[in-house]
This record gives structure tokens, C-alpha cells and sequence, in this order.
């Protein structure tokens, strides 16, 4: 095919968005070796700003109704898309001021972390943008390297060295599984466009859909579930979670749990939509697994990154069934979830970074919050509120995402579903209320190690998510209407 | 601005709110400072809703069995759900009630509480909000919100201020009550799928097929016999009561255990009669097992707070039996029974939190022979314990006896047994009065123990004027709740009396 050179400058302004973080953190990258002093921090301010600006740029494409194709079909820029480009962009912004504020002061605390995220930040807008199998590919690939080096980033831990590796190499495994999987669909549609994809499936309806397809399909599905944890995939979850850096281990908490759980969105509803009834069977044992076990194993947890890592499992079975309900309102009510899941975890992570030992160590087991709320009671009813939140009570928002994704599978009749999910939402409510707890209701220790640190960082993160979390009730349905409009652009 | 167009529910609802945050945020150059203004601030503000209750109350009209003073404004409409508040003759009283006691509990939290009281008043505030939210709520979610919310105070109440288990009954009240509401939110989002929205108006008195109705009830029950407490998921209450501060005591006695039969009559008679038909006559059991079994239970106590929530759980299968007779008198009973039980309950904690302010314990044991330096102390508290009994000319006794009446008109055999409670409670509740206030004044500390004071005083006399007011003049609330019943009676057995083939067939196998 020809392309001449006027398509190509449009598509690349189309994408602009894109390029803008590609080039930024390649700048970045140079400047930050030239900068002598403060370089994270300026770097900071740099890719914050350049984020901001992006996010701009995403939120004024909102307006084009018709899906935008580029690139001889590869990327696709939609309302889907876009939805979840915006929360990417806000996980990673959240990301990059409690990175700067957690790791600054460490020897460990290099600029490169920052240069680390706006690259996985790029591969995250490609994955959610992907309209075709290598392109999805190219973005997982792009976000996992630099996540893996994330993770090992305070080299002088072995716990962080170890979380790197292990992340690595089940990352590693699981990107294997998702190149097998595309292989198979390949080989057996001669195509790794999604629209193609579509066509095919939907002519072969009448004869009978290749059994390696489906093959294929459970492969896909395979290394998704390790990108967002679900179980019995989640195994890399808690380790990495504890022995990532603190700020580190909340970049994965947001970010690429939403990118992966677009991708997966997309490759349901748009290629392989017409294999539900195959694929829903998957999705449902994946999210009963993840409730259950997000809920009992995180009972036990000592380690407060081992229990957000659980409660993170837990959550994506929540997201999932948004999923198996299928149809315009299972996927907003999806995305609805994500949003609300997204802003309480980023509003969890700001404030317990907070609590901070002498020398600047975040603290990381449940007991170093024991009287919290005697020292600091204003973090610690902010961080109540969240994990109130969290746990689904009334009136705050996270009751509003259990709400939807619980409505949209009673419509559609999963009724074992529901119960199995409530059930396991009151099981974890125990693990969410054993923190509270400890903040409100222990003594504190009688020498005192971890006090609240306050940074001007970390506030501009907790406040507007406390705020939202709080607030929500006032005003639930400018989101969901998003969501919807997101959803639609799917279908 | 008329009353008409005065949003009241609507203030009185987040009035403490509104009130809270401004708690909150109060400062002040030392520690009693804060402290005093805290509480006097949550003093004003919940005086202030009591008297927009009794406003409200003052211009219900009691013969009518519609919503008034209604709101109704389009809040989400991705779900179809309004923000829809209104009070009818079954939910009138119970905001009366909860805007009566939270001014009660504040006023005495001078002396029991000692630290962080500006948090306690800020919770006490908020859990106000929720309270009146959920008896004035006619949309089912966001019902459900506000019974769902109580949650956080309550738990926070418990957890902070309480005995020395409170950890223990924090999590068992939070998560018991947790478990059964999350049951009910499935059971209201099948609903709305059904009916397309959760308004309560539209809900009611149209049911669904049978066997549906069989699945949604349950779901409900569960959520609301938790509540109550029944019997046998009560046991969340002892510990509860036992545990939380007496203005936690006073307010979960009073004001929550009412939200379980309250749902009862707002959802499961008006949208499930079928259902309610059937399950009646287990029901009957369960409160009559309620009545007995917490009664025998109460007499073998030796902590007077265990002693009361035990009382109280009999007391609500009162509550129940009343309710599921679905007769007039039952109903009306039952509502005068929670109301009164609110008010005595409530003053019976109270009463238990004046002498425990003394003393800091609540063995029985350890007191005795009070009259003698307490003799205004023993007057109130007598009159408590024999509207407790539910000695005539007591709010009590017409509760019981209207339930009664209910009772045997449905099953003789039910009414005797529920009949009896009311013996074993004037055993365990007189004998609970003999040894704290007579018997022989041994402990030297329980005889050196001042009588109430001015602020204890204006707490228990208006609540013993009222136990008293009520039981010579039931007809006060009688009257103005007797049109809702009459309505909702007629449409239950309207109901019913449609042919039930679905239910007969489940009833079978």
C-alpha cells in the first residue's frame, strides 16, 4: 500500500498525545544525566507537566464520536480509549509524586524512576489504544520492561531485587503465554487486525468456529489475567507489592491493572465479542477465584503492601464481573469501577506513604499504624474514609462502583455471582476495618517509630481523591455517563 | 417560607452534618476548651433538629395515610434514583425518636467521656443524620445508604470509646450487620431491575410473582432480623451493649434496633405479603423463642448492661410477633412497642450510665441499698424498670398488650407464650431493682455514691414523663399512626387474597 507523506503527518498529529510522552521521556532521559543536583525532582516537575499536558490533549479528543484508525489500522483512538487513557494518566501522575516523595531522599531515589514511568505510561496508552495483535503486544512489552525495573529499583534490598526478578520472570512467562495465544489466533484467521479478527469470526459463525481459536483466546486470556492479577494467576502479586519500593508498589497498584484490564475489554467486546459464551466461563471462574481468595488471604496479612496486594486481587474479580455481565451496562459499569477503584487506591497509597519512620522508611506492617489517629487524626480519618470506601459502605463511593457492577450482573441474571461477590466484600470489609482499628482504636507503642511526614506531594494526591471519594454521593452520574459513552464507542 | 415548601426532612437529616463538620473543625487555646464547645455546639445543633421534629410532628396530619412533607428530586438518574424523603404515620415518631435522644447523649457526655470528646460528638452527630435519613428515605437505595451508614459512627463509637472488648463487638456488630445488609442490596438491585427504579411509593403494594417474592423476603429478613435483634442472630447485641459507651447504648437501644422493624413494615408487608403470609407463622416462633429464651437468659445475669440488651432482644420479639400478626392491633402494638422501648431502653441505659459513672462497673454485685443516698436516682429508675415490665399506666404496657391482643387473635397457643415473657421479665427486671437499690447497702463506695445532678435530671425526667404521658394517653400516637396501618393492613390482605399458586407449590415441596 502506498502512503504518501500527508497521511502520514496527520496521523502522526493525530497521535500527538502519544508522541509527546515518547519524546518527552527520551529528553528526559538526556537532560536528567546533565542535571547535578535535585534531578528527580526537576524531572519530576518536567514529566508531571508533560502528563498534565497529555492529559489535556487526551480529554480535547474526547469530542471526535467516530473511532479515529491510524497507522494502517494499528492503534484506534476511541471514546474507550480515551476513558481509559485518562485514568492511566491520572495513576501515573499520582505515581510519579509519590515516587518522588517516597524514594527522593534515597540513595535509589533516581531520576530514572520518573523516566521509568513515562515510558510505561507510553506503553500503557498504546496497549489501551491497540486495534491490532502486534501493537497490543509492543505496548504489554513496553510497560512490562520498564515495570520490571521499577520494581528493582533500590538494588541494596534484596526483597526489591528479588520482586524485580520474580515480577520478571513471571512477566516474561505470561507475555509468552500472550505471544503463544496470538500465534494460534494468527495462524488460524490469517490476521492480527481486531476488525479482521471480528469478520472472520462472525463469517465462520454458521460453520463451526476453529477449536484453536478458542485455544488462542484462553492463551490471550492467560497472560492478561497475570498482568492484572486475577487469581490463579496472582501469585507475583503480594511479593512484588512488599518488596517493590513503597511508591513503586502503588504505580502498580493503578496504572497497568487498568491498562490490562482495557486491553482485555477491548479484545472481548471488539474481536472476539461473538465468542462470549466461551470466553464468560472463563471470566466467571477467574473472578469467583479473585474474590475469594482476595478476600480470605488478605485476613491473614501481617504485611500492609501483602494485604493492598490482596485487596487489589480482590478488586479485580469485582472488576471482572462488570465483564461477564457483559453488554453496555456491564462494561460501564466496569469502567465505573475502575475510575472509583483507581482514586481510592491512589488516595490509600498517598496517605499511608505518609507514615514514615526517621529515616524516611515508609512503614509497611499494619502495626506501625497502631494509634495513629492520636498522632495524626487527620490523616488517619482520611485514611478510614478511604478504606471505608473501599470495603463499599454507604454513602462513600466505592459503595456506588460495587453498586453498578452488582446491577449489572442481577440484570443478567448471575445471581450465585452476586451472592458469592457480596459474601466476599463482607469478608474483606474484616481486613479494611483491622487497619482502621489499629489507627483508631490500639494504643500506641510506647516509643513511638512512624509519624506522619506531611509533603505537599503527597497532599495534592489525598486531598482531591478524599474529596472525590467523599463527594461522589452529590453528583454520581457525569462519570457514569462517560463510562457509558466509553462503553459505547466499544461495541 | 411556608411549611409547604420548607424542605424539613431535608434539614433535619444533615442539619448534624452540617453540624459535625463544623465540630470538627472547631479550635480553641486548650483541650477543656475545645472540649466544652464541641459539646455545646452538638448540644445546640441537636436541639435544634428536636425542635424541627416536633414542628414536623405538630403539623403531621394524622389522618391520612400518605407521605407528607414530601421531597422528591432527581438524584442519579443512571439508576432511576431519586432523592425522594417523606414521613407517614409508620416512620413519624421514629425520627421524633432519633432527633429526641442524640441531644440526650451529647448533654451527658461531659461526664463519661474523657478523651477525644470532639470526635465523640462528631460521630454521635453523624450517625443522627443517618438515622433520620433512613426512616425519612422513600427510595430503596437510598434507604439503604443511610441504614448502611450507621455503620461507620457506630462502629467508631463502639471501637473508641467502649469496655474493655470493644474491639471484639465492633467487628461483631459491624460485620453481623454487614452481612445481612449486603443480602437486602442484592435483593433491592433485583428490584430495581424488576421495577425499573427503588422508589419505596412505587414498590409498595405492587408485588411481584411469588416465588420471587419467597427469595426477596429472605434476603430482606436477613438484613432486618439481624437488626432487630432475633433471636438467633442477637448475639451480636450483648456484646454491643455491653461494650459501647452509654451514648452509644442509649442511641443503638433506642433508635437502630427500630430500623429492623421499621424495614419490616416499609418493605417486606407492603412488597412481599405472599411472602409475609407464609413466613409468618416461623416468624411467630422465632419471637416467641425471642421472648423466652433472652428472658430466662436476662434472669442469670450478673452485668446490669447485659441484663437490659438481653431484655431488649425479648422486647423486640414483641416487635416481631406484633408486626407478623397483621392484624391492627398487633401492627399498632408494635409500633407503640418500639417507640416505647425506645424511650425506656433508652433511660434504662441512661440509668445504668449514671451509677457506672460513679463507680466504673456494672456488676450487679457490687452495688446495693442506693436508695438511701440516691433516693431521686431509685424514683426514675423505677419508673423505668416498671414501664420495662410493663406495669399499666406505663408506655409499656400498651405496647405489649396491643401485641398481645394481635397475638391471640392469630394463635392462642403463640399469645400464652408470649404472654409468659412478660412474667419472666418482672422476674429478672425486679429482681435487677432489688439489688442494686434495696438489699442490704454493703459496699461502703456504691453508699458513698452522690445522687443525679441537674444535667442527669434533665435527661431521665422528660424521658420519665413521657413513659408515663404515653401510657395514659396512647392514643397521642395511636391516632396519628393508626391511618398508615389501617392503609397498609388493607392492601396487605388485598394482596393476599389474589390467588397464590407459585407459593402454594413452594410451600409443598
Amino acid at each position: 500500500m502506498m502512503i504518501n507523506e500527508i497521511t502520514i503527518f496527520n496521523e502522526l498529529y493525530t497521535a500527538r498525545a502519544d508522541l509527546l510522552i515518547a519524546l518527552a521521556s527520551l529528553a528526559l532521559l538526556v537532560i536528567g544525566t546533565m542535571l547535578k543536583t535535585r534531578a528527580i525532582h526537576r524531572v519530576a516537575i518536567a514529566a508531571v507537566t508533560v502528563l498534565f499536558v497529555t492529559l489535556i490533549m487526551t480529554l480535547q479528543q474526547d469530542n471526535s464520536d467516530a473511532p479515529i484508525t491510524l497507522f494502517n489500522d494499528m492503534i484506534v483512538y476511541d471514546r474507550y480509549g480515551v476513558f481509559m487513557k485518562i485514568l492511566v494518566l491520572i495513576g501515573a501522575m499520582a505515581a510519579v509524586m509519590m515516587i518522588v516523595r517516597d524514594t527522593a531522599s534515597h540513595v535509589f531515589g533516581r531520576f530514572e524512576s520518573v523516566v521509568l514511568v513515562l515510558l510505561a505510561t507510553l506503553g500503557m496508552s498504546i496497549m489501551v489504544s491497540a486495534n491490532n495483535m502486534l501493537s497490543l503486544y509492543v505496548g504489554v512489552e513496553l510497560q512490562s520492561l520498564a515495570l520490571y525495573i521499577l520494581a528493582s529499583t533500590n538494588r541494596n534490598s534484596l526483597s526489591s531485587s528479588e520482586a524485580g526478578l520474580k515480577y520478571f520472570i513471571l512477566g516474561a512467562l505470561s507475555s509468552g503465554f500472550l505471544l503463544f495465544g496470538i500465534s494460534l489466533i494468527y495462524g488460524f484467521t490469517g490476521t492480527t487486525s481486531f476488525p479482521l479478527i471480528a469478520d472472520i469470526i462472525l463469517m465462520g459463525q454458521d460453520s463451526t468456529i476453529p477449536m484453536a481459536l478458542s485455544v488462542g483466546l484462553v492463551f490471550v486470556l492467560t497472560g492478561l489475567a497475570f498482568k492484572i492479577s486475577a487469581v490463579p494467576f496472582h501469585m507475583w502479586t503480594p511479593d512484588v507489592y512488599q518488596g517493590a519500593p513503597s511508591s513503586v508498589a502503588a504505580f502498580f497498584a493503578m496504572a497497568p491493572k487498568i491498562a490490562a484490564v482495557a486491553v482485555l475489554g477491548r479484545l472481548l467486546f471488539s474481536p472476539f465479542a461473538e465468542l462470549q459464551g466461551e470466553w464468560t466461563q472463563i471470566l466467571y471462574a477467574l473472578s469467583i477465584a479473585s474474590m475469594i481468595l482476595g478476600a480470605l488471604a488478605g485476613l491473614i496479612q501481617k504485611n500492609l503492601y501483602r494485604l493492598l496486594a490482596y485487596s487489589s486481587i480482590g478488586n479485580m474479580g469485582f472488576v471482572l464481573l462488570g465483564f461477564i455481565a457483559g453488554g453496555l451496562n456491564g462494561v460501564s459499569a466496569t469502567l465505573v469501577y475502575l475510575a472509583i477503584y483507581l482514586v481510592t487506591t491512589a488516595g490509600i497509597f498517598a496517605l499511608i506513604l505518609s507514615v514514615r519512620d526517621k529515616n524516611n522508611v515508609a512503614a509497611t506492617n499494619l502495626s506501625d499504624f497502631a494509634g495513629l489517629s492520636k498522632r495524626s487524626p487527620a490523616v488517619s480519618y482520611a485514611l478510614a474514609i478511604m478504606l471505608f470506601s473501599m470495603a463499599g459502605i454507604p454513602p462513600l463511593a466505592g459503595f456506588f462502583a460495587k453498586l453498578f457492577v452488582f446491577k449489572a450482573i442481577i440484570i443478567n441474571e448471575y445471581y450465585i455471582l452476586a451472592i458469592v461477590g457480596m459474601l466476599s466484600s463482607v469478608v474483606a470489609a474484616y481486613y479494611y476495618l483491622k487497619l482502621i482499628k489499629i489507627m483508631f482504636f490500639d494504643q500506641p507503642p510506647a516509643t513511638v517509630l512512624y509519624t506522619v511526614q506531611s509533603s505537599g506531594l503527597l497532599r495534592w494526591v489525598a486531598v482531591p481523591c478524599v474529596a472525590f471519594v467523599v463527594l461522589y454521593i452529590l453528583s454520581p452520574d457525569r462519570l457514569v455517563y462517560e463510562a457509558t459513552q466509553a462503553a459505547l464507542s466499544l461495541n | 417560607m411556608t411549611l409547604e415548601t420548607f424542605p424539613i426532612l431535608t434539614v433535619m437529616t444533615f442539619l448534624p452534618l452540617v453540624g459535625a463538620l463544623f465540630v470538627m473543625f472547631i479550635k480553641g487555646s486548650n483541650e477543656t476548651r475545645i472540649r466544652n464547645n464541641a459539646v455545646n455546639v452538638g448540644a445546640f445543633i441537636s436541639v435544634c433538629v428536636l425542635g424541627l421534629a416536633l414542628v414536623m410532628l405538630g403539623n403531621f396530619d394524622g389522618g391520612t395515610p400518605d407521605f407528607q412533607f414530601v421531597e422528591n428530586v432527581i438524584w442519579f438518574e443512571a439508576l432511576n434514583l431519586t432523592y425522594h424523603m417523606g414521613v407517614d404515620g409508620i416512620s413519624v415518631f421514629f425520627v421524633v425518636l432519633a432527633a429526641l435522644l442524640t441531644p440526650i447523649c451529647i448533654a451527658l457526655c461531659k461526664q463519661s467521656v474523657t478523651s477525644r470528646v470532639r470526635e465523640y460528638v462528631v460521630a454521635l452527630l453523624v450517625l443522627e443524620t443517618f438515622m433520620i435519613g433512613t426512616f425519612c428515605a422513600l427510595d430503596g437505595i437510598l434507604f439503604y445508604v443511610f441504614f448502611e451508614g450507621v455503620l461507620i459512627p457506630m462502629f467508631v463509637l463502639i471501637g473508641v470509646w467502649g469496655g474493655p472488648k470493644r474491639v471484639y463487638a465492633a467487628f461483631k456488630f459491624f460485620l453481623f450487620t454487614l452481612l445481612g445488609s449486603v443480602l437486602m442490596l442484592i435483593a433491592l438491585i433485583y428490584m430495581f431491575v424488576a421495577y425499573g427504579t427503588t422508589d419505596i411509593p412505587t414498590m409498595m403494594f405492587d408485588p411481584l410473582a411469588g416465588n420471587v417474592q419467597f427469595w426477596l423476603f429472605l434476603a430482606f429478613f436477613a438484613s432486618f432480623a439481624v437488626k432487630m435483634p432475633m433471636w438467633p442472630v442477637h448475639t451480636w447485641l450483648p456484646d454491643a451493649h455491653v461494650e459501647a459507651p452509654t451514648g452509644g447504648s442509649v442511641i443503638l437501644a433506642g433508635v437502630l434496633l427500630k430500623m429492623g422493624g421499621y424495614g419490616f413494615l416499609r418493605f417486606s408487608i407492603p412488597m412481599f405479603p405472599e411472602a409475609t403470609e407464609f413466613f409468618a407463622p416461623m416468624i411467630f416462633w422465632l419471637s416467641v423463642i425471642a421472648i423466652v429464651y433472652t428472658s430466662l437468659i436476662a434472669l442469670v445475669q450478673t452485668d446490669m448492661k447485659k441484663m437490659i440488651a438481653y431484655s431488649s432482644v425479648a422486647h423486640m420479639g414483641y416487635v416481631t410477633l406484633g408486626i407478623f400478626t397483621a392484624t391492627t392491633n398487633g401492627v399498632e402494638g408494635a409500633i407503640f412497642q418500639m417507640i416505647s422501648h425506645g424511650l425506656i431502653s433508652a433511660a434504662l441505659f441512661l440509668c445504668v450510665g449514671v451509677i457506672y459513672d460513679r463507680m466504673h462497673t456494672r456488676e450487679i454485685k457490687r452495688y446495693g441499698g442506693i436508695v438511701k443516698n440516691m433516693p431521686k436516682y431509685a424514683t426514675l429508675f423505677m419508673i423505668f424498670m416498671l414501664g420495662s415490665v410493663g406495669l399499666p399506666g406505663t408506655s409499656g404496657f400498651v405496647g405489649e398488650i396491643l401485641v398481645l391482643m394481635g397475638g391471640f387473635q392469630v394463635d392462642t397457643v403463640i399469645g400464652t407464650l408470649a404472654a409468659s415473657g412478660l412474667v419472666l421479665g418482672a422476674t429478672y427486671m425486679l429482681w435487677l431493682y432489688r439489688q442494686v437499690v434495696f438489699g442490704p447497702a454493703e459496699n461502703k463506695d456504691a453508699s458513698a455514691m452522690k445522687d443525679v445532678n441537674g444535667m442527669e435530671k434533665m435527661a431521665l425526667i422528660p424521658l420519665a414523663a413521657m413513659v408515663l404521658w404515653l401510657g395514659v394517653q396512647p392514643g397521642f400516637v395511636l391516632d396519628r399512626i393508626g391511618p398508615s396501618v389501617e392503609n397498609l393492613l388493607n392492601n396487605y390482605y388485598s394482596a393476599i387474597s389474589l390467588p397464590t399458586d407459585d407459593l402454594a407449590r413452594l410451600g409443598r415441596n
